[in-house]
């Protein structure tokens, strides 16, 4: 049971964390949809 | 003759004679009144489903050979008026490019979005939709003919480890994502239809926007699951002959027999590969979904196909097709492993007495395990009796 919902709860972390490190890697919406010269920030 | 057949025979030559397929030729138009524009006759025409030669317009598309100098009035357009360049779009006469950056910008125009749309609501949700409520008929049926499969003579009251912790992790990591992927793929799919007139879109819309953030991101977490299932146990899964045996006896679900199984059954490896062919087939429509455009996969799927299968499907698609096939894709193949899953989920609960502890505790008990996995316990025990580690 504990390892079950351990599983669960690595699920629900590493959602959190996904866009958190894809933003990192500059696959957001925002920078795939613009050139370099327009300023996201 | 026979009156409903001379009937017949006169409606299919009024239709011949009506029909527009005979293509009479719209007659001549003199567009000297409109400097070769169409007139109020070429719309007639084309009203009357008549052929119009399009060639006046197809080929009216200035003159880039006297194009003025950039730096003169109407320079910048290159010899072409507006009027001019939208033909030239119409017909697919001259390159277009645009200075807006992003993928698939350069598309003007794709027909693809309502045929697409009219199958995702329709066909998608009706036929997968109602698989899934008839396939969970069927096993509420299934439990009151068969009953709940009991340990014969009951448990032993002895436990042998089953699954070890690393194994049940990845197993509730896969299975947790994946039902919460399916709960919020279902909502996604079908909450426009069956959600919206009962709670309202003010209230339709947070959910929406939660089962999308939920759906995208903890897509991660079931590739990770699927991963480790995969390494884990994909040499427990291999075929042999032993699994012949067990489906010729049809696991023994109505006989009421036992037959001999190691770690895993013959049904056991029909769900492992069931969940990995299509979970690593929708992790890839789903990435492609994903990162919008950047991984189309349809054209050279269709390529191959068509090499290898001699089949006629489409291989030049629009960067949008490409999304719409990997949307309908992905929900075809998510409504199969939904069916399997739930399949899963019946046997390992409900259905069998004591199967649910190999995946609760990892604790199951002896009598359980030699009814269903005699094989993979005497190995266990020959390996214990040899002090190796199991």
């Amino acid at each position: 049971m504990k390892v079950m919902i351990l599983g669960f709860v690595a699920a629900l972390v590493i959602a959190a964390l996904a866009p958190v490190v894809l933003e990192q890697f500059g696959w957001s919406s925002a920078e795939q949809y613009s050139s370099e010269s327009v300023r996201l920030d | 003759m026979n009156a409903k057949l001379f009937g017949a025979a006169v409606f299919a030559l009024a239709t011949l004679l009506f029909n527009p397929g005979w293509a009479q030729e719209a007659p001549e138009v003199d567009r000297t009144s409109t400097g070769g524009a169409q007139t109020l006759e070429d719309i007639m025409a084309r009203q009357e489903q008549l052929k119009v030669d399009e060639s006046f317009r197809s080929e009216n598309l200035g003159d880039p050979a006297s194009a003025a100098p950039i730096d003169e009035p109407l320079g910048t357009l290159g010899g072409r008026s507006q009027p001019d360049i939208w033909r030239g779009v119409r017909y697919n006469e001259i390159d277009t490019s645009t200075q807006v950056r992003g993928p698939a910008v350069d598309v003007l125009i794709q027909d693809g979005g309502m045929p697409w749309y009219e199958l995702r609501r329709g066909p998608v949700i009706t036929y997968g939709g109602g698989a899934i409520l008839g396939f969970l008929l069927l096993l509420v049926v299934f439990y009151f003919v068969r009953g709940r499969i009991r340990i014969d003579g009951g448990p032993s009251g002895t436990k042998i480890e089953r699954f070890k912790a690393i194994e049940r992790f990845g197993h509730w990591l896969l299975a947790g994502s994946f039902i919460a992927l399916a709960l919020t793929g279902l909502l996604t799919l079908m909450g426009r239809s069956f959600l919206i007139p009962v709670i309202g879109q003010e209230a339709f819309s947070p959910l929406a926007i939660g089962s999308k953030w939920l759906h995208n991101n903890i897509a991660w977490a079931f590739m990770l699951g699927l991963v480790m299932t995969f390494v884990m146990w994909v040499a427990h899964n291999i075929p042999n002959k032993l699994d012949w045996h067990w489906l010729k006896a049809g696991g023994g679900i109505f006989t009421k027999s036992h037959p001999s199984a190691k770690k895993f059954n013959a049904g056991q490896k029909i769900i492992f590969w069931t969940v990995m062919i299509l979970g690593f087939s929708v992790s890839l429509s789903g990435l492609s979904l994903l990162f919008p455009f950047e991984m189309p996969m349809f054209a050279s799927t269709f390529e191959v196909m068509n090499s290898v299968l001699g089949t006629d499907f489409p291989t030049a698609l629009a960067p949008h097709e490409e999304m719409q096939l990997s949307n309908i894709w992905h929900s075809i193949v998510a409504f199969l492993m939904m069916l399997a899953i739930i399949a899963h989920i019946y046997i390992g609960t409900v259905g069998m007495e004591g199967a649910y502890d190999a995946m609760g505790d990892g604790q199951v008990d002896l009598a359980w395990a030699r009814q269903h996995h005699d094989l993979w316990v005497e190995e266990r025990q020959a390996k214990q009796g040899r002090g190796e580690s199991p």
